[in-house]
């Protein structure tokens, strides 16, 4: 099952969304069991951005039929502090997993200008222990507001400019939030991207439930005050209230699969570059579906939140 | 056992985010495919009991995600996608027991589990309980389901008791087994040094309620209730009504508040909490320490009792509840703020967490789970 993409060996073709995994957290909840059946072949980390972010006001997330909407807001604690802590525990972690090689490290960045990104790049290029950089680009530029990556003549440019920063693999993590993602990808091939993974969350919300459909949730039990049980005015409700504290928020899971499968074949047909497929992928059958329209690797979200081991399980029915 | 602090904050520069070390259990880092070997009604509550002999032990306030094997979706929404976080309520023998209310469609297909069928379960996750200092009184405060980690917290208090109790000795029930933990470790001073006979105080078991179910395996029902206040520790719990007050029984000697008065006090449980609190400054010798506080229920009141404590200066570890998708820190969804900025991960950091580490407890359930 061993793969190569961008030079990296990998023992198997799944690795982790950026963002669904906390190695650092994973280890201090299992330890030593983790270590012992990793579930992926490179481990991606979450984004990092330049600053340190503590993340979107709860609430963070809704289940969704099939599915999940998040709005978490990039939390990290900024490329130095990343440098500082996070990589040598990573380091460290990783190199006590691979039977032969140490599993690949594979950073996530995202900035909102070409010069924040060329930062970014350049601090992950002095740093032996990052195999690759994953450029998260839906990220709205500052002047425009529209997402890097949902724009292909944006994105051309600005690869181009920050791609020389980085001599390792850089992937572009496209958005689905586009217009035409194999153009996207088209532009990230002719801006110097080594490969493209998708597909990122689709944008979604998510109203607040209803008085009457809350009681009975967050008021489970008793002593609280009487005065919740009172009888509200008629009309006194707020309607059509975002649930999420970050307004909109990116759906994942089997809801989004289909979606992904066409979004992965729409770009593996239109580019050179080895494709990074995700979205909803629960099983060895829909990995193998990524891998029959043109992806070189599956990436594993939503379903490492439903059990930790999912990707060792998938990667073993390949 | 290890004990962590605070190492896995995500805080810019933050290293120490609990300055007390707790419990924590290490989960296998694969969810486990457990059978209902026992369910029990108590009022409008299911107690689930699941077989899980190669389980870790857990400590006291860690938690599970639970999802059942078969028709896990297609409910309300065609939901239920993900699993659901509960308290692990007891564990004797292999077997551990979840609290559970029907509020939404996860819950509610959990609660319609018969014996036989089979559950998902990843776990024990989370940092539980830090055991009070000997000679520091406990008081249990629970309202609704919360009521749940509180009964192995109880387990696991009455075995560090002085064997003067008459109640005759079955180790078969000993509760939490924490002879077969390494709770040995330096980190936890008040950590008991029980062992296996050291039964004498065995809880009462939950079939002491009259709406036993017939597949919950006879436990004995003679069980004298443990004197509360005398010996170290003091339930108070709290419920909306009469009905759910009958999960009263899952602890033993609990002093019962219910929001329409129909059971117990008439009024809060922190009424009562109040009343220990003050009725304990009042006849603290010079040089007794204050009781620590361990509580679990609604959001607000988790923060009643938060601020309760906090103006008498008294320790207390709240076990949080908050929406989540993971359980291991993955998925950032479930954070609440913590004080002096940023987050904390309620599944990480928590779900145990000190309420000097809180400014207040908000609640922002989603819909129903």
């Amino acid at each position: 099952l061993t793969v190569h993409l961008c030079g990296l060996e990998l023992a198997h073709p799944i690795v982790n969304a950026s963002g669904t995994f906390d190695l650092i957290a994973a280890d201090a909840a299992f330890g030593e069991s983790l270590r012992t059946d990793f579930p992926f072949a490179a481990f991606v980390s979450k984004t990092i951005t330049l600053e340190p972010r503590h993340g979107n006001p709860p609430p963070r997330l809704w289940e969704s039929p099939a599915g999940l909407i998040n709005s978490i807001g990039l939390p990290n604690k900024g490329l130095a502090g990343y440098l500082a802590e996070d990589l040598p525990a990573l380091t460290a972690l990783l190199a006590g997993i691979g039977t032969h090689a140490p599993v690949p490290l594979i950073t996530n960045v995202m900035g909102s200008t070409a010069a924040e990104i060329g930062q970014l790049l350049g601090a992950c290029e002095e740093r032996a222990e990052i195999a690759a950089v994953e450029l998260n680009v839906s990220c709205p530029n500052v002047s425009t507001g529209l997402d890097i990556g949902a724009d292909p003549a944006l994105l051309r440019a600005v690869l181009r400019e920050v791609r020389p920063a980085l001599s390792k693999p850089l992937i572009v993590k496209l958005t689905p939030n586009t217009a035409d993602v194999a153009a996207c990808a088209q532009a990230a091939e002719e801006g110097g991207a080594d490969a493209v993974s998708l597909i990122n969350t689709l944008r979604a919300m998510a109203l607040a439930p209803s008085a009457g459909a809350r009681s009975s949730a967050d008021l489970r039990g008793a002593a609280r005050s009487r005065a919740d049980t009172a009888p509200r005015p008629a009309g006194s409700e707020p309607v059509g209230v975002p649930w999420l504290g970050g307004t909109t928020g990116g759906l994942s899971g089997p809801a989004i699969r289909p979606v992904a499968l066409a979004q992965v074949a729409a770009v593996a047909a239109r580019v050179s570059l080895p494709v990074i497929g995700m979205g909803g992928v629960q099983s060895s059958r829909h990995a193998q579906d990524l891998l029959d329209v043109g992806a070189t690797l599956v990436a594993i979200g939503s379903e490492s939140f439903r059990d930790p081991a999912a990707g060792a399980r998938i990667a073993r029915g390949l | 056992v290890s004990a962590r602090a605070g190492s896995t904050a995500d805080e810019p520069g933050d290293r120490a985010v609990d300055a007390k070390a707790r419990m924590r259990v290490q989960a296998p880092a694969s969810r486990r495919r457990l059978t209902v070997v026992g369910r029990q009604e108590l009022g409008p509550y299911r107690v689930l009991r699941l077989a899980d002999p190669d389980g870790p032990v857990p400590q006291p306030g860690q938690f599970a995600m639970l999802a059942a094997v078969q028709e896990w979706g297609g409910g309300a929404d065609e939901r239920p996608y993900l699993p659901r976080a509960f308290s692990i309520a007891r564990w004797r023998g292999g077997e551990a027991d979840y609290l559970l209310e029907d509020v939404g469609p996860g819950t509610h297909r959990l609660c319609e589990l018969q014996a036989g069928e089979e559950v998902w379960v990843l776990g024990p996750l989370g940092n539980g309980f830090a055991l009070p200092d000997s000679g520091r009184r406990a008081i249990l405060v629970g309202g609704g389901v919360g009521i749940a980690p509180l009964a192995i917290l109880q387990d696991v208090l009455a075995q560090r008791q002085p064997t003067t109790d008459p109640s005759p000795n079955d180790s078969s029930t000993t509760p939490a087994e924490p002879s077969t933990t390494p709770a040995d470790s330096s980190t936890t001073p008040a950590e008991p040094s029980t062992t296996p006979a050291d039964s004498s105080t065995t809880p009462a078991e939950p079939s002491t309620t009259p709406a036993d179910s017939s597949t919950t395996p006879a436990e004995p029902s003679t069980t004298p209730a443990n004197p509360s206040t005398d010996d170290g520790f003091t339930v108070l719990l709290g419920f909306r009504d009469g009905a759910r007050a009958e999960g009263a029984a899952l602890l033993d000697g609990a002093r019962v508040a219910t929001d329409d008065g129909s059971v117990g006090h008439d009024g809060l449980v922190t009424d009562l909490l109040a009343e220990e609190l003050d009725r304990g400054d009042a006849g603290a010798g010079a040089g007794q320490q204050p009781p620590t506080v361990y509580a679990c229920g609604p959001a607000p009141m988790l923060e009643a009792v938060r601020a309760l404590c906090t103006a008498r200066q008294v320790p207390a570890q709240l076990a949080l509840e908050s929406g989540m998708a993971c359980g291991f820190g993955a998925c950032f969804g479930c954070v609440v703020p913590r004080r002096g900025g940023g987050y904390l991960r309620v599944c990480l950091d928590g779900p145990v967490i000190d309420a000097a580490m809180l400014d207040s407890v908000d609640a922002h359930a989603g819909a129903p789970a």
